[in-house]
């Protein structure tokens, strides 16, 4: 049981971070808003907590509390003027924004460009991980059954019915960019003291792909969706991954097939995500 | 000065081209198809492995170009047709269009592997022309002709055909497209066809110009698509012309002012602005729809 466990950590840890992101996304699209700028978030929670770990002895609260904060600040002023736009814009304007952190890490001499930072010491570890995932999954429950929670659901539905309602809509939105990117930047610093480095090529858009691929196929009709999303699809491929090579399929496009075809039969056939079959047979 | 101008219509004309298919389905059907960048990929390795058996390169085009049609319409048929009525089809459109591009670039993966894949050399003949004072690969100037060639060709079928207005008819209201008869359906397939068929030249022509093809070579050319149709306003052909010769030359400059590690960054930089001063982009539809 013991060496089961330790065979099987990292795995562990990744459903953690991977649930932790997951949620990130989720935060916009529960008020109907598909913001794609969470891996740059990521990426500045990443290095944020890389370098204060580097370059100083800060405590590690301390650290995750940073490399949660400075995406969080970074994400008002470009809410602000980015939560105007609707729908598809809205989401081409924040691919734009994160592939622009990606490029300034790529081109910052000070954290190694490309390369980036390596022997970052390893200060996650599971309890952690999970601890942040917990206070998450707690807030966003809380944030369901509150006042806010009731309009943030109005805005998804109806964006111009909820605003004639009195409600702020803008603010509202933004509230749930800078939670999501608080999330993001919090997973981003998880990841980099766990697996000891950080680099931009980490955080492309492949990465903010993965994240709502996760998001979506856990379902967004419930807060614990993205994370049943994320633990799935981290989980299966390791699994399925002897029947892949049976069949004559390398690891890496067998995960990327599975992947594509899970989010496919999904989005067609079950919209609300993974958590909805439960409600179903009941 | 010349040379740049020279180096920066070439890269845009395979731009534009790109952008061209990407925006017709956006006219069409109000939809960012994601996956276009995955037929571009996909058709550059169709052309390869023609090539690979010997066929020339003037019959390896074309055909690659009927492949990456017959792979658009399988795109609309198995991502996009079953959304069609829901009420937020369009994102969840662009998040199926997402799931088979990633089926797509697992199949190249599994096919030709992970790595870089190369045209053989003498593929195309090596030959260097004087512009005034620039000079240009015989291969360049045929880029460029060629993109010129299918774009014109796009806008005649657009204007003069009957299956253009159907097009322009549906982009336009596909309900009151249903009443006067055309078959939606059907019409939308052939956009599918013919925006998979051009962005699939474009993917050929970007395969032949760098001589390096890979499972993930659609990925940074989509970004720079999705910079040229904002440019050019959501849906206007002529806009994803103008602004893929814009970015192409915008691009070039750069690089030569600030170095090439700054290339990508124009294009975000262009799209971020575009969006937030004048969502329309350049040639866009007076009143937005959704901006």
């Amino acid at each position: 049981m013991r060496d089961l466990f330790l065979a099987y950590q990292s795995l562990v840890a990744f459903v953690g971070i991977n649930g932790l992101l997951a949620l990130s996304v989720y935060a916009t699209l529960c008020c109907g808003q598909l913001s794609l700028a969470n891996a740059g978030f990521m990426a500045i929670g990443a290095y944020t907590g890389a370098l204060i770990t580097l370059h100083s002895n800060a405590p590690f609260i301390a650290v995750l509390a940073a490399a949660a904060l400075a995406p969080a600040l970074v994400a008002v002023p470009l809410g602000l003027p980015v939560l105007r736009l609707r729908g598809v814009f809205l989401a081409i304007a924040t691919i734009g924004f994160g592939e622009m952190v990606r490029l300034f890490f790529v081109n910052w001499d000070y954290t190694n460009g490309a390369m980036g930072l390596v022997a970052i010491p390893q200060r996650a570890g599971l309890w952690t991980i999970w601890l942040s995932l917990a206070v998450a999954l707690y807030l966003l429950a809380r944030v369901r059954g509150s006042r806010f929670g009731t309009a943030l659901e109005a805005i998804r539905e109806d964006e111009t019915a909820a605003r004639t309602m009195g409600i702020d809509t803008t603010a509202h939105k933004l509230a749930m960019l800078v939670l999501g990117a608080g999330l993001a930047g919090l997973a981003g610093g998880l990841e980099a003291h766990y697996t000891f480095m950080v680099a931009p090529g980490g955080y492309g858009f492949a990465r903010v792909v993965e994240m709502l691929v996760q998001a979506v196929v856990g379902g967004t009709a419930a807060f614990f969706g993205p994370v049943a999303g994320a633990a799935f699809l981290t989980v299966l491929p390791e699994v399925l991954r002897e029947a892949g090579s049976r069949l004559g399929f390398a690891p890496g496009p067998f995960r990327l097939l599975l992947n594509g075809l899970i989010l496919l039969a999904v989005i067609l056939y079950l919209p609300n995500g993974l958590v909805s079959l439960k409600r179903r047979k009941a | 000065m010349e040379q740049q101008a020279l180096n920066g219509l070439f890269v845009g004309s395979i731009y534009a081209l790109f952008a061209v298919g990407y925006t017709l389905v956006f006219g069409v059907l109000d939809i960012l198809n994601l996956a276009h960048q995955a037929v571009f990929m996909l058709a550059a390795f169709i052309a390869l492995a023609l090539v690979a058996v010997r066929l020339p390169l003037w019959a390896a085009l074309p055909l690659a170009m009927v492949a990456a049609g017959c792979i658009g319409l399988v795109l609309e048929r198995v991502a996009f047709r079953p959304l069609r009525d829901r009420a937020d089809s369009n994102i969840s459109g662009l998040i199926s269009s997402i799931a088979v591009a990633t089926v797509f670039e697992a199949i190249a993966m599994q096919i030709f592997g992970p790595d870089i894949s190369r045209f053989s050399e003498n593929t195309f003949p090596d030959r260097i022309i004087h512009v005034g004072s620039a000079t240009a690969s015989l291969l360049q100037l045929c880029i460029i002709g060629i993109s010129v060639l299918l774009m014109g060709a796009l806008t005649l079928l657009l204007a003069r055909t009957r299956l253009g207005r159907q097009i322009r008819a549906v982009a336009e209201s596909p309900r009151a497209a249903r009443v006067l008869g055309i078959n939606v359906n059907r019409v939308i397939a052939a956009a599918f066809f013919i925006s998979s068929a051009l962005g699939g030249a474009a993917g050929v022509l970007f395969g032949l110009a760098f001589n390096s093809i890979s499972p993930d070579v659609g990925r940074s050319v989509e970004l720079k698509g999705l910079a040229v149709i904002i440019l050019g306003g959501m849906g206007s052909i002529p806009g994803a012309v103008a602004a893929g010769f814009a970015l192409g030359l915008i691009e070039v400059f750069t690089v030569a002012r600030f170095g090439s590690s700054w290339r990508d960054g124009v294009s975000f930089a262009v799209l971020f602005l575009v969006l937030l001063a004048r969502p329309r982009g350049l040639f866009g539809q007076a009143a937005a729809r959704e901006a």
